[in-house]
């Protein structure tokens, strides 16, 4: 099960990385497993704001319905399109091409996010 | 000679099967594996219903009961429920067994036969109605129409005005409001004008930022023909859902379709494509929908696949919209649908064909031009709109509807539907003239209405 | 695909692709009236021509006949699934619906042209009414789904007429059918969850803290979805009433009941039948079924409308109904299906189905007893009803799941039972024989399974093999939905 060192990791398995008063979100490789084969991914609107710990979409396999949650609250700049033709991006890929929002934040709302390390998060899936 | 409880027919099991079953378990009697319920919320004394009987007596029972029921007379009912020629082919091949006894076809690998129908179900209600995508079934069209609604409302979550016409069958009407009374809608009504259709001046007043959907029924509960095209383009210039409704499915032989007039759903009535009469029920809840909107629509669907071996196979499909999986927030609650049913309709669409159906539809309308025609040359009435219909018109009778009805029943005939029912004027009658009525009988009619 | 080289069953293409043209298989009946040309119906707005197909009577025969050999079906063997009561479906039940004088009748046919089925109607609603315990029962709803529907709607508006705005949730068991809280949803009664205990039922503790003023009822199913009677259901409902709220009883496994004990009696305000699963109505691929409503006599003022009653030696149908609903569809129900009901009933009389219920649970247990080493068995503490409850967790020891399991057994010939259901546990199988199945179809039935149990992964997951296609691919079937045949 991979995680990346440089990333941040929530409870509901989602990773993001920070830029700056950007992020990237995308759910981990421990959670594509989980789920198995993707079949569909609904995610925002560009544009729409959301509030911490907000449900921002949902990611469908043939049998279960996973919700995605931010950890932040923010306005989307952008979702991945590809995964409209090619969910299964966010198996092959979970932190690469299988991204799925980016949103701008304001960098100190990071201080109150439940986010945890790589090492926190490996000990936590461990746990599961 | 009295039955034993050990020769119930439909029960394999005699008594020593039974007790060999119940000393494996390790108890006595079979009441001991009820130990769990109380014995205070026991039964006690039996159920109160009459004793069975044989299957001869029982039969004899019903044929009696059923015998009341004055099948053969000429008939003029209609009023989302149609007169149809019914081909013998279809009760033979819907009554196998392995159509009539399979279960769910969630088990792919066993239920290709019932999968496949769903398909081509799918695929000829899209042909019929212009749409991108049909289920593979809701109950009835009144239920479905109130599901067209709720599933505006999940594209369109901001507004809550839904305007329906008055030409919308009013069981359906009611049905849509009893499913949104639990919700927060305002419901608007559009008139209709003298022509017997809505009034599109009005309806374009209503299409504010407010508005949800407009539901307009294609032919109209009076049997009128409605403006698609002027429909539509109000429609498109809106954000609110175009909602077509059809009962009477045959008119899609000649009259254009809802797909290509913009409707974002369509709800129709299945039983106008076969479906016995049955007293209203089972019928069959025709749902399609633009393919943008396909993951927010209720219902089964059927899907294109492969099998491990690479043939082409079916199975469910999107079931994550479905109860089952997403339970609360499933686009819909519906499990059961009909299945059965649209095996009906897809074996009679079949058996019809394209040319077949453009015939069917053909003699529908000039039958009840002949008869339209007939009571204005041969009676005091008129209809009382002026528009063009399909196979169904109103009149309004100078005496009361019922009670006319009523005497020509007596007098050998079913002579329409009277509208007091649906609690409007006591004269108002529907009467529906469809490809089982011969000139006789629309003769006969006429000379009828001729007397008042 | 050529056809007629597999034994006997025939890879059949779709209709469309059938071809044929300028043929049909109906001949409609005669035409005494001169056609009027399509300009002059409808003065130019024509459709284009719809893509049906165009084919002979004989064509489309050997289509339906030929997809309907894919097909298991409950006459052609058996169906072990939970919840569902496959059981068999009587034949002269068939013969009863399809009468002349029923299947013709017009729902709105002159009143008084048919005193025979209204009466039929009014006797299944009292049979039903006696069976649940229930003052007076609803036939409308055309599914078990759309009973429970109207059931909760029936709640709402109980407590909107009394003027108890407050009550906008609903308690629903962990364990419930998925239609509970979508049916919930539609009724905008928020649903929360209501934890099983640990030995399976409703915990007494739990529902004490969570009941209170703002839920407007609780939606149990009994026995439950693991099979477990809730032993302690009078007091549940005694709990959920002392606080104001209704008890909806989801009347799915009703055959473990019939004639043993009554919901009515043990606290149910409202229920649904499935007539599809307890009354041997046929499944018909996926419906159509009915789910008539039984109602305690405070909600029957809301019934929807309209409602039948016996008036001076007739049955007659009541419109002036001012605190109804409204309706929930158009007309008065699947009839067509009731009547089978309304047969079935009759034919088992009050003895009969007594009976039936005490050989379905038996049954049931029977089967737990030859299965229960193989196979870990949750709450074994309690006795099963009419269904039993098994996990795959022995074999996941080997690898083996659930899944593999159930297409095993199709290669052995049997449908599977129900399977990752309830989800109050991992590799659910829920198996429910019912009462029509002989001795010996269970002994089969457990041999096969038992011998499955002891398979590994690589065996099971080549399988199904014979079966007239292999495993489907569901996920290619939800990545790319193809819906309909397009040219």
């Amino acid at each position: 099960m991979e995680v990346r060192p440089e990333l941040k990791y929530t409870e509901e398995h989602e990773w993001i990385l920070i830029s700056g008063t950007e992020v990237t979100l995308g759910i981990t490789d421990f959670a594509q497993n989980k789920l198995g084969d993707i079949v569909f991914v609904e995610l925002p609107e560009e544009g729409t704001i959301i509030d911490a710990d907000e449900t921002v979409g949902n990611i469908e396999s043939v049998k279960a319905v996973s919700e995605i949650f931010c950890p932040i609250g923010g306005e989307i700049l952008s979702v991945n399109k590809d995964l409209e033709e090619e969910p299964d991006l966010v198996n092959s890929a979970p932190y690469d091409e299988g991204w799925m929002i980016k949103l701008k934040i304001d960098p100190a709302d990071l201080e109150l996010a439940k986010l945890m390390t790589h090492k926190e998060y490996q000990t936590f899936c461990a746990e599961d | 000679m009295r039955r034993g409880l050990d020769q119930l027919r439909y029960f394999p099991n005699d008594s020593r099967s039974n007790q060999e079953m119940l000393d494996k378990i390790g108890v006595s009697q079979a009441s001991d594996l009820f130990s769990a319920i109380p014995e205070s919320l026991r039964l006690q004394g039996g159920l109160k219903i009459v004793e069975p009987k044989s299957e001869y007596a029982l039969l004899k029972e019903l044929k009696a009961k059923a015998a009341d029921y004055p099948a053969d007379l000429p008939s003029f009912l209609g009023a989302g429920a149609y007169r149809r020629f019914i081909p013998s082919a279809i009760s033979a091949l819907v009554s196998r067994a392995e159509f009539l006894t399979a279960y769910t076809p969630y088990q792919p690998e066993v239920s290709q036969g019932t999968l496949q129908a769903m398909f081509e179900f799918q695929s000829l209600l899209c042909e019929l109605t212009g749409m991108e995508v049909a289920n593979a079934s809701m109950y009835e069209a009144g239920s479905a129409a109130a599901e067209a609604v709720m599933m505006a409302k999940r594209v369109n979550p901001k507004p809550n005005k839904v305007l329906l016409s008055a030409g919308l069958h009013p069981e359906y009407a009611e049905t849509i409001k009893t499913y949104l009374s639990f919700g927060d809608y305002q419901i608007v009504t559009i008139p209709l004008l003298s022509s017997g259709q809505t009034d599109l001046e009005l309806l374009e007043k209503e299409l504010d930022q407010n508005a949800l959907c407009s539901v307009l029924q294609v032919v109209n509960f009076y049997g009128v023909i409605e403006d698609q095209a002027a429909h539509g383009a109000l429609l498109a210039k809106s954000k609110a859902l175009n909602i077509a409704v059809l009962p009477e499915m045959t008119s899609l032989g000649l009259i254009q379709t809802p797909g290509q007039h913009g409707a974002d759903i369509f709800v129709g009535e299945g039983q106008s494509l076969g479906l016995p009469l049955s007293y209203g029920g089972p019928y069959l809840g025709v749902f399609g929908c633009k393919k943008e909107y396909m993951r927010k629509m209720p219902g089964r669907l059927s899907g294109l696949s492969e099998d491990s071996r690479g043939n082409r196979a079916f199975c469910l499909t999107l079931s994550t919209r479905e109860q089952h999986i997403r339970r609360e927030k499933a686009t819909s609650n519906i499990c059961s649908n009909q299945a059965l049913c649209a095996l009906w309709v897809t074996i009679y669409l079949s058996l019809l064909g394209k040319e077949g159906l453009k015939d069917l539809a053909r003699i529908n309308m000039s039958k009840t031009r002949y008869a339209l025609e007939q009571i204005r040359s041969q009676t005091k009435l008129k209809p009382r709109y002026t528009g063009r219909v399909y196979n169904e018109f109103c009149l309004e009778l100078p005496c009361n509807a019922t009670l006319w009805i009523d005497k020509l029943l007596h007098e050998g005939l079913m002579a329409g539907v009277d509208l007091a029912r649906f609690g409007q004027t006591e004269g108002g009658i529907l009467i529906s003239v469809t490809e089982l009525n011969s000139k006789a009988e629309i003769d006969l009619l006429v000379s009828k209405l001729g007397e008042l | 695909m050529n056809p007629g080289k597999a034994g006997l069953v025939f890879h059949e293409p779709l209709l469309f692709e059938l071809g044929g043209q300028n043929k049909r298989g109906v001949e409609l009946p005669e035409m005494d009236l001169p056609i009027i040309s399509d300009e002059e119906l409808l003065g130019g707005n024509l459709r284009q021509s719809p893509n049906l197909p165009e084919l002979s009577e004989p064509e489309v025969v050997r289509h339906f006949t030929r997809l309907s050999q894919w097909n298991y079906s409950l006459d052609g063997g058996f169906y072990p699934l939970g919840s569902c009561t496959m059981k068999y479906n009587p034949k002269m039940a068939e013969v009863a619906a399809n009468l002349d004088g029923f299947a013709q009748a017009h729902p709105y046919a002159p009143h008084g042209s048919n005193q025979g089925l209204k009466r039929l109607l009014f006797e299944l609603q009292n049979d039903l009414a006696e069976i649940s315990g229930m003052d007076t029962v609803c036939l409308h709803p055309a599914a078990g789904s759309h009973g429970e529907l109207l059931g909760l709607m029936l709640i709402r508006a109980y407590h909107n007429h009394r003027g108890d705005s407050a009550r906008t949730q609903i308690l629903i068991p962990d364990s419930a059918h998925g239609t509970n809280p979508s049916s919930a949803s539609i009724c905008h009664l928020d649903a929360i969850t209501l934890p099983s205990g640990p030995d399976g039922l409703i915990d007494l503790n739990t529902l004490d803290q969570m009941m209170n003023e703002k839920i407007a009822g609780i939606m149990i199913t009994n026995p439950n979805t693991c099979g477990l009677f809730e032993e302690r259901i009078k007091e549940v409902c005694d709990l959920v009433h002392a606080r104001g709220g209704l008890v909806y009883l989801d009347g799915a496994n009703m055959n473990a009941m019939v004639g043993v004990t009554r919901p009515g009696d043990f606290g149910a305000d409202v229920l649904h039948f499935n007539t599809h699963k307890t009354f041997a109505t046929p499944h018909g691929g996926g419906g159509p079924g009915a789910g008539p409503v039984g109602v305690k006599a405070i909600l029957e003022p809301f019934l929807p409308k309209p409602v039948l009653v016996e008036r001076n030696g007739k049955v007659e149908w009541n419109n002036d109904r001012p605190r109804s609903i409204g309706k929930v569809r158009s007309f008065y129900g699947n009839v067509g299906v009731l009547i089978r009901a309304w047969t079935y009933i009759r034919s088992l009389g009050p003895k009969g189905l007594r009976q039936m219920t005490l050989n379905a649970v038996t049954n049931a247990n029977y089967l737990k007893a030859l299965l229960e080493d193989h196979f870990e068995v949750p709450f074994k503490q309690h006795r099963a009803m009419h269904e039993v409850l098994l996990t795959d967790k022995r074999q996941k020891e080997n690898h083996v799941s659930t899944l593999d399991l159930a297409k095993g057994l199709i290669e052995a010939g049997y449908h599977p039972p129900t399977i990752y259901f309830p989800l109050v546990v991992e590799g659910a199988m829920l198996i429910e024989p019912t009462e029509t199945e002989s001795k010996e179809t269970l002994d089969q039935f457990a041999q096969t399974l038992i011998e499955l149990g002891k398979k590994g992964h690589d065996e099971l997951a080549a399988l199904p093999k014979t079966a007239a296609v292999g495993r489907v691919d569901e996920v290619l079937a939800n990545r790319k939905p193809i819906l309909r045949w397009e040219a």
